[in-house]
């Protein structure tokens, strides 16, 4: 075996939940064990695959592909290396070439095409792999073919609204102004999501390639970066590889010799939930309370310091540079009615398999449960889905067969959201989440407006009346007066924190009235 | 003006914040970063140091405690050197949060929002850390750690509180 005097690329993800998971010692321990064995290895940390059940996900560069073994532990490091490991040996934790894992195989990775694949923070890596080819389109057709293009994808909001972005940025493209700008919402505070997170740490520069496509398509010369304080490993890699951008003029005064400038700042949020709502980010931004502002003015037209303003979340802005390069056409080809192009889904709570699933739109819920996630994590029934973060529906196992489509979710009285889904066993207490989401309310409400800043607490209030007397028979009238308050809070909110709210309070209501002590009949509303 | 009665640490204050205001002077719209770098080198934003913030920036001292108490993240007092934060949002309760947050609670001690008096700890509520395959998460001085049990947050802190 000529394994002696060859270097052999061994992968070991830098993604947070890998290092969650011990990946940190997993690499140090393979360094230290080549190094004890006299073997030339080198080390590549890159993104996460997004199988992670299966992190920290090791993969072992051979002339037949990468070949994957996990989820391997410091301890399994040396067995590793007695198996032969780096030459594709048999250990109980392979797992084979890992394109074939049908986990991954079975996905549409468009948008999350080198998560896992590259080194995130190696500009020539990311260009090796396609990336900055949709920029390169962009220069060369120029800004009215570029929103052209944006709008044939069909590409919608990916941050939970599904607003079509091609639209949101003709209209800033459209209005005359000395300073736009260019704003990413990477706000991303919902439960069960995390997609967001992986295309900062996996695949920064498609980001910031995406930013640098919307500047060109409306004429912005200033971006923001609004990140959420609870993710310093995205924080590090996007300060990283904005930092290689500048220096490679990807960003700055000259964008490749074009004559174009764009200038990106990366700004930290600061615990607030609601400023993943538009206006209250730009709020800010500018200094001030996360406060919502009322719409119209719409942010495109006076957005940040008043000027016309682009936001969009990550996934949208990461999903630029892929429509630019294959085109609007492509994009749209996969998905359905209009729900177009690729979502990309985080399967998470309870259950076996989590992790990233890149499809396009149309796939059930029941296939990405039990299909791919495996069933629960505990092996118990699962008895609830929540769809679309903390202001999304509970689904009951009878809607596991509903396609992901915009429209068939909102024709349920549920919300796809920005794709996360967690999963409950049968040991959930519905009325004690519905509990939770009045409280969760109370505490990220800005106290703007007077629906969700008191409804929110006079619900989790209820709600705890409703759970301790729930065992003594019905009350009516407590349930009246929840869904009353949750129409209050429905049609009188300013944002959707208030105003979805009662999303999560009124189908787990809905779905499972034995929960708050009440029948079938007395529960259904809508 | 009423005079403020002084923290004894009230110049080490000044002197930090008049350098963060001063790095921050060309920037549009700075008081979430300048409240960061002041936090990140003083472990808080001491009630003291308001006023400078203010007029620098040409603010009321009201408008800036406005933000400072708007934010979850800003502290009047610095945290313990070990703080850990416990994920309390919905993926993280499907795995069990709520039970190990009550059990962790009562082993240590200590309530989420509490610091231990001689500030080696600080147990704190967090709503999602982006980890949710991995539930429950808590993270320990900035470090994530997935699929996260009482026995071993117990060790975590050990061994961290050790080494701090």
């Amino acid at each position: 075996m000529s394994q002696l005097n060859q270097v052999i690329t061994v992968y070991v993800p830098r993604d947070a939940s890998a290092l969650s998971l011990g990946a940190d010692a997993v690499a140090r321990a393979i360094v230290a064990e080549a190094k004890a064995r006299n073997l030339e290895v080198r080390l590549v940390r890159n993104g996460s695959r997004g199988l992670f059940w299966l992190e920290p996900l090791v993969e072992v560069a051979t002339p037949a592909g990468r070949v994957a073994y996990g989820p391997v532990k410091a301890r399994d490091v040396a067995g590793l290396f007695d198996a032969g490991f780096l030459a594709a040996g048999e250990h109980p934790k392979a797992l084979g070439l890992t394109e074939e894992i049908a986990y991954l195989k079975r996905q549409e990775r468009l948008t999350f095409a080198r998560a896992g694949i590259t080194d995130p923070l190696s500009l020539a890596d990311y260009i090796e792999h396609d990336g900055y080819r949709g920029l390169q389109r962009a220069l060369a057709i120029g800004a009215e073919a570029i929103i052209a293009e944006v709008l044939d994808s069909g590409l919608r909001g990916r941050g939970g609204a599904a607003f079509p972005t091609g639209i949101k940025w003709r209209t800033v493209a459209g209005c005359a102004a000395e300073q736009k700008y260019i704003v990413c919402n990477a706000d991303e505070g919902d439960s069960g999501t995390f997609s967001d997170r992986m295309v900062m740490e996996d695949d920064p520069f498609v980001l910031i390639e995406g930013m640098t496509i919307a500047a060109l398509a409306v004429g912005a010369t200033e971006g923001y970066i609004y990140l959420r304080s609870e993710y310093p490993h995205a924080e590090a890699a996007l300060t990283a590889a904005i930092a290689t951008a500048y220096a490679e003029g990807y960003l700055g005064a000259d964008i490749l010799g074009s004559g174009q400038r764009f200038h990106l700042h990366l700004r930290r949020g600061a615990g607030a939930y609601v400023c993943g709502e538009e206006t209250s980010l730009l709020e800010s931004l500018e200094g001030r309370r996360g406060e919502v502002r009322p719409k119209p003015p719409l942010p495109a037209i006076e957005g940040l310091f008043g000027m016309p303003t682009v936001i969009n979340n990550v996934i949208s802005l990461a999903s630029v540079p892929i429509i630019l390069d294959k085109g609007g056409a492509y994009y749209k080809d996969f998905g359905m009615g209009r729900s177009l192009g690729t979502l990309p889904i985080q399967l998470t709570g309870n259950i076996a398999r989590g992790g990233l699933i890149e499809k396009a739109f149309g796939i059930t819920l029941r296939e990405l449960l039990y299909d791919y996630g495996g069933g629960s994590a505990t092996g118990r029934p699962i008895r609830a889905v929540q769809v679309g973060g903390p202001l999304g529906a509970y689904l009951p196992e009878s809607q596991f067969d509903t396609p992901l489509d915009y429209e068939t979710f909102a024709a349920l009285g549920a919300v796809l959201g920005h794709g996360g889904i967690v999963v409950f066993d049968d040991t959930v207490d519905l009325a004690e989440m519905a509990r939770y989401a009045m409280e969760f309310c109370a505490i990220e409400s800005c106290g703007k407006c007077t629906p969700c800043r008191i409804g929110s607490t006079r619900g989790e209030e209820l709600l705890e009346q409703i759970i301790v007397a729930r065992s003594e028979g019905p009350q009516p009238g407590r349930i009246e007066l929840l869904k009353s308050l949750c129409d209050t809070m429905l049609g009188g909110s300013l944002c959707a924190l208030g105003g979805m709210t009662p999303y999560p309070v009124l189908s787990a209501l809905n779905h499972f009235p034995e929960d708050f002590g009440v029948s079938p009949d007395t529960a259904a509303v809508r | 003006m009423a005079k403020l009665a002084q923290h004894a640490d009230f110049p080490q204050y000044q002197a930090v914040t008049r350098a963060v205001l001063a790095a921050h002077r060309d920037e549009p719209g700075a008081l979430l970063p300048i409240l960061h770098d002041i936090q990140e080198r003083l472990g808080a934003v001491p009630p003291e140091v308001l006023p400078m913030i203010a007029e620098d920036l040409c603010l009321s001292r009201a408008e800036v405690h406005g933000v400072v108490s708007f934010y979850h993240d800003f502290r009047a007092s610095p945290a313990g050197r070990l703080h850990l934060k416990l994920c309390q949002a919905e993926a993280c309760q499907s795995m069990g949060a709520k039970a190990l947050t009550s059990e962790l609670q009562s082993k240590l001690g200590l309530e989420l929002g509490e610091t231990r008096a001689d500030g080696s700890l600080t147990l704190d509520a967090v709503y999602c850390l982006g980890n949710c395959a991995c539930a429950p998460n808590a993270m320990l001085n900035g470090e994530l750690h997935g699929r996260v049990d009482v026995e071993g947050l117990l060790a975590l802190l050990e061994e961290q509180g050790a080494r701090a």
